[in-house]
Parts: C-alpha cells; structure tokens; sequence
C-alpha cells in the first residue's frame, strides 16, 4: 500500500475475508420453525435448489406449540455453512437458527438395530450391547432388536461392532441436539 | 362482509390505486368484489402481461404492484413475472385464485399446486386457509413485499373462502417474528469501511440494483463526491449515478465499458453496493478483481460472501449506510490527490477505449445510432424499459440514465417480453412521464397482446422494435463461438409489425432513413396513445464491447 494517506492508518493488506469458508468439520444446525403446513417443504426445497446436500435431519415439537425444532447435520467440508444459515434465515417461518458449538452441545440419536443372534453370537453381541448401554427390545430364536442412544459417532462405532453378526436392517433418527448449560439453544 | 370485499379494504388500506388482473372461475368473488371497489383494475390480454405491468409499475414508482390471475392456468401464466420479480427484487403481490377447498388435491378443473409451483421463486407465499386469515395475510404480504429485500409474495386464494362472511377489523401493524430485516448498518463496519476507502489508491464503487430499490441515487452521488471516487453500475442500478457524471465510468460486465472492467480488474478497493456479484458482472469468478479488497454494503445477508468473500460486510438499507459512510470518510479528511494516479490512467481508457460503432454510410439505421437518436429524440428525459437481448444492452450502453427508476430491464431473469408490458404499467404509475419501450423484434411478439389493453385503457406508451429481422443475441453468440451456424435465429419479415399495431388500435409507424430518425421518433413521441414504431436496423451487427463467457474481464473483445 505504501504510506498512508490518512492519519488513521489502515493497510489493506491487513483485511481479511471474513466469510464464505468450510470450516472442514461436521456442524449440527438446530432450526426454530413455526408450526405450520409446508414449513419443511420449504426448507427442504431451499436445500435442494442451493445444492446443500443435508445428512441427516429430525424434525419434533418443542416445548410451544407453535413452534417446532428441525435439527439437522451438514458437512461443513462441503458447505459454506454461513451461506447456508442465511439462506434459511430468509424463510419467514424461520424464527431463529443456531450453528451449535460442538464443546458446548449436547447432541444424540436413537437407533433401532436388527440383528442375526443365534447360538453364540447371542451372547457376544449381548455383551457389546452391555458396554453400548444398549437395550434388548425384542427377541426371537434367531434375532435380536437393539435400541442406542448416543452421538452420531457412538451408534457409527455400534455399528461397526455389530455389523459382522449379521445386521438385517437398522433404522437412525438423525441427532437432535441441546446446548449446556443454563442459556437457551 | 365477504373475505373478497374484506381483501378491498385491505388492498385500499394499502395505498393501492390499480391491479393488473385477468378473470377466470376461481377468482369470481373477488372480481364480484372489485365491481363496486373504487380499485382500478386494468384487464390484460395474458397474465404474465398483467405480472410484467406490475412490475413495471413497482419499479417506476417505488410502490408494491399488484397482479391477479385465476386458479391453474392463470396462475402459472404467471410464474414468469413471479421468477422475474424475484430475481430483480421486485416489490409485487400476486393474488392468484385457487379451486375450491373440497377440490384441492383432487386434480380438480383448473387446479394446479400454485404454491408448490411458485415455491422456489418468492419471497414469501400464503395459502390461505381460513377466510378469517385473508385480511392479516394480505398485509403480511405486502409488508414482505416492500420491506427488506423487495420481492414477490402469492397469496393463493381458495374460491368458497372468499365467498365467505366474516367480520373484518382493520388490521393494525403486522409482527412477524421470523422476519426482521436489518436495515442499520453497523457503525464500527461502516468507520472501518471509510477507513478502507481512505488509504485506498484505487478504488470503485461497484452499485446495482439494491441502490435504486433503497431510493439512495442522491445518497450513493454524494458518496462520491465526497472524493473523487469512480462509480460503475450494474445492469440493474443504471441511474443511481448520472450517465453524465464526470465519474461515471460507464455499465460494467459481459457489455459493460472497457474502463469499467479494466477498473475493477486493477482495483485495489471496490465498495460493492446493492449488488450481487453475478457470474455476467464478474466473468470467470477466480479471476475477478484480483487485487481487490471487497466492501460489500447489502440489505439481504444472503449476499454478502456468496460469490466473493467481503472483507468488510456492512448489512442494512443503502439509504441508511451511504450517508454515515460518507460522513465517516469526510471526518477523516482523506487526501485527495492519492486518487490522481488512478484517474490519470482511468481517462486513458476512456480515451482509448471509448464506446463506439462504424456508421453507416448511407440510409441504413445501425443500432447503436437507433438509442443515440431516441435519446436526442426524448431529450433523455423518459422511463425506458427494455426486453432482453442486443437492443437491452445497447440501450443500457447508449441512453444516459440521468436518474433512478428510468431504466426498467428485466436484468437476473432476462425475460423476452418484459419491455412493452412493463411499459404499460410504468405509464400507468406515472402517467405524466414519456414511458418508451426499446423492444426487440423477437422479444416483442412474446407480449404484443397488451397493446389491446393499451388501446382500451389509453394507456400512451411508445414501443421502438429495434427490428434487424433475428433473435439478434443469440444469432450473435452462434456467429462469434459457433462457426457461424445460424440455427433456429432468423425470424424474417413477419409479422408486419404496422398493421399489428393498427389492428390493436395503436399507431403503427415503419421508419428506415437515418437521416430522418431523429425527426421522425419526435413525430412518434408527439402521436398520441400508444404507438409501435418499427425500426429496421443493419441485421448482422454485434454488441460490443464484449467479455467471452467464462473469461476473466481483461479479456474483452471487440
């Protein structure tokens, strides 16, 4: 820049950009919505023209009737995430949105898993379903169905373990999420 | 009383003095309602007409236009001007009817999923699904509408529901809690922004559309001014700084000037105000502004760092940011002779590089002389609206925007057939005004219809068809980058545009001798009611200056 031409200075190589990057890692976006018809179409329409690709999303009631929560997980390697929650912002059925810290969230799914479990698989699987704080909801001769919770990682590792038993299906919500602590999500 | 005549109140209650609409079964009530409303309805020939003229009107006078179709058909005639609305923030509330709510879902006659349909391409929609809804949506819409980013709102309509009796109460002020547009900026970004633009060497403001919708002309010339600063628009901003301004550095983009280009690509600070950074401003992204630091001042946060990441973002409304910038860079007393380099070398592309064309030798129009002369003819002082192809952008080159709102192109859609509409309704808002249509001969025909509706209602506007016999834009694009392949582009003689005109009940007048031109558009001015004047031009001519697509800006050809 050379000198300054003011007697503030400010170099404008000092600037930097300030948006419009991927962070790399996974970010849970947690979407207070009003509770009203089309309000997912919408959404889901808003990603499906930007091109966001969504990995999972779970949609409930909040504590207001009005209001409902749609938590959903995106790729921030992908996705300018800033980019993303403006988007959403713009909705007018939207009402607030948070990109939630990792550190300071609390974040879990619930799976249901149907596995192969006859003769001595059945007590192995069972014991992994012990260190997974895992619940035997149902049982026959040849199968067992499992509920997790947990973050998204947890059931992943679940999987992995139980996956060589013979899994025959396997359902996942998508994490829903809270922050710590005292402050509202 | 009746939602429809409940929809009057509101309509009235919102300043509204005229809708463009088109009747059909599931709008029946509300056309029942507007018999005795006091409302001015102009009845359009095709729907999209009716969406373009009110869109013209929002853009001509500031205000929401206002559109009606039926159900079905009447509303996806419609999702033209809707998309085109969008894309250009425009300020409209589409009233679409919709079949009866016993026969929604079931394929019923007439049915289309408006709001399915319409979904990707509003600001916002309403299906109204209690008639006791009607009135607050209605204001809802229009507060949408016209507040933050302007852009078009449906409110879809169910027949039985507007029929309905309900008590209506003037609704107060509306509150939605999931729209709060920002619209002050913040003012630690806007004192490091005067900062930035103070120990600049090279700097430009970059405005467009966003400039003019903030009704921020006056604001963005004293930014200016406060210095020496360049100014360049957009497509869409032409007029929010004087075509004649000493700064004025002419459009930038594919046809923009080559000193606009050439400034942004040595730049080393561009202010970009009420713009978008779209792919025909920047070229080939990675190659844009290369030197440059961005100052990206927009009321929708959408904007800002979605093609190229701002440095200094500053959310809110150009008419609220613009002044305190400039108050904040003159409380620094910058010095000006900084700047002087760069104007050394700006005046040297802009002697080097002029806009220019060969002129004819003889008798035959070129195009480019076609603007210069409706510009002597008009004294430059008329609301132009365009359609989409050659003729746009040599009218965006050649007719000196002196104001705001006096260019009215469809500039993000690129709709053939915007122009003679969007003429209507422009006359229709400001009825005291010369409004002329610079039309292409392909674009016109796509609505030529609402010449009827001009003739019937009075409405005086004078279309110029820049008449060179071919879809001009792209015969020019398969001669430069297809081997000369013209397919699909000629359009020959027909139709005789003077006897179309004379059949609608306009005036129809063919002019081909350059040296009466000028004399000639003045006759067609002076004509009374509306006039279509068919222009014959050199037929194979090209727009230039040019940047390839996909090329960076130093690449301009022509």
């Amino acid at each position: 820049m050379g000198e300054p031409a003011t007697k503030e200075v400010l170099s404008l190589d000092e600037l930097d950009a300030v948006a419009g990057l991927r962070t790399g890692r996974k970010h849970i976006v947690s979407i207070l919505v009003e509770n009203k018809p089309g309000v997912l179409t919408r959404i889901a329409g808003l990603f499906a023209r930007r091109g966001f690709n969504i990995d999972t999303l779970a949609v409930g009631p909040t504590d207001d009737d009005a209001v409902s929560r749609i938590t959903l997980t995106l790729d921030g390697a992908v996705h300018p995430i800033d980019q993303v929650t403006k988007q959403l912002h713009k909705l007018v059925n939207v009402l607030k949105i948070r990109d939630l810290e990792p550190g300071e969230t609390l974040a879990r799914e619930l799976a249901l898993f149907k596995l192969n479990a006859d003769g001595a698989a059945r007590a192995e699987v069972m014991q992994i379903c012990d260190i997974f704080r895992a619940k035997v909801v149902d049982v026959t001769k040849r199968s067992l169905v499992v509920e997790v919770t947990g973050t998204y990682d947890k059931v992943d590792a679940f999987e992995a373990l139980v996956r060589p038993f013979g899994l025959i299906e396997m359902a996942r919500t998508g994490e829903i999420a809270i922050s710590r602590g005292r402050s509202e999500t | 009383m009746r939602a429809v005549d409940a929809l009057m109140e509101c309509l009235k209650a919102e300043g509204v003095d005229v809708v463009f609409g088109l009747p059909g079964g599931a709008n029946l009530p509300t056309y029942d309602a507007f018999y005795d409303a006091g409302i001015r309805h102009i009845l359009v020939r095709h729907e999209a007409g009716g969406g373009h003229a009110a869109e013209g009107y929002a853009k001509a006078t500031g205000r929401v236009g206002v559109s009606l179709g039926t159900s079905g058909p009447g509303a996806t005639n419609l999702v033209t001007p809707i998309c085109d609305a969008m894309m250009d923030s425009v300020p409209v509330v589409f009233l679409t009817g919709q079949v009866r709510t016993d026969l929604l879902g079931t394929d019923g006659f007439q049915e289309a999923d408006t709001i399915g349909i319409t979904m990707p391409i509003v600001k916002h929609s309403f299906l109204i699904q209690h008639p006791l809804e009607l009135p607050r949506s209605i204001h809802e819409a229009f507060h949408i509408a016209r507040t933050g980013r302007p852009g078009p709102v449906v409110v879809d309509i169910p027949q039985d529901l507007s029929r309905a009796d309900i008590p209506y109460e003037p609704v107060g002020d509306v509150h939605l809690p999931g729209y709060q547009p920002t619209t002050d900026g913040n003012q630690k970004q806007i004192r490091l922004a005067a900062k930035a633009l103070a120990n600049s060497r090279r700097p430009v403001i970059y405005a467009g559309g966003g400039v003019v919708s903030a009704n921020a002309g006056d604001e963005l010339t004293e930014l200016a001014t406060s210095d020496r600063f360049p100014v360049t628009c957009t497509v869409m901003g032409l007029g929010a700084l004087s075509g004649t301004h000493e700064q004025w550095l002419g459009m930038l983009g594919m046809h923009g000037t080559r000193t606009a280009n050439y400034a942004m690509d040595e730049a080393d600070l561009i202010v970009a105000i009420g713009a978008r950074f779209d792919d025909r401003v920047t070229g080939k992204l990675s190659q844009f502004a290369p030197r440059a630091k961005f100052i990206h001042i927009d009321v929708d946060p959408a904007e800002i760092s979605k093609n190229v990441p701002a440095h200094i973002p500053i959310v809110g409304d150009a008419r609220n940011i613009l002044p305190r910038l400039t108050a904040e860079y003159r409380a620094l007393s910058p010095d000006p002779s900084r700047l002087e380099e760069w104007w050394t070398r700006i005046r040297t592309w802009q002697q080097r590089h002029p806009l220019g064309y060969t002129d004819s030798t003889d008798a035959e129009i070129k195009p480019q002389y076609m603007i210069e002369a409706l510009y002597e003819a008009t004294g430059g002082d008329a609301i132009v609206t365009s359609d989409v192809g050659q003729h746009q952008m040599w009218a965006a080159q050649y007719f000196h925007f002196d104001r705001p709102r006096r260019w009215i192109n469809s500039g993000g859609l690129g709709t053939m057939g915007f122009g003679l509409p969007a003429a209507m309704g422009a006359k229709v808002g400001c009825p005291d005004e010369t409004v002329v249509c610079i039309a292409g001969d392909g674009s016109v025909q796509m609505n030529m219809q609402e010449l009827a509706t001009c003739a019937q209602e009075g409405i005086a506007i004078k279309v110029f068809i820049m008449n060179n016999g071919y879809l001009g834009m792209v015969r020019q694009w398969q001669e430069l980058f297809w081997d000369k392949r013209y397919s699909q582009v000629e359009m020959g003689q027909w139709p005789d545009f003077v006897k179309v005109a004379e059949a609608y009940g306009a005036t129809g007048i063919r002019l081909q001798d350059k040296h009466t031109l000028v004399a000639d558009m003045k006759a067609a001015l002076a004509t009374e009611g509306p006039v279509l004047v068919d222009v014959r031009v050199t037929r194979e001519e090209n727009t230039y200056p040019m940047i390839p697509a996909g090329k960076p800006a130093r690449d301009m050809v022509g």
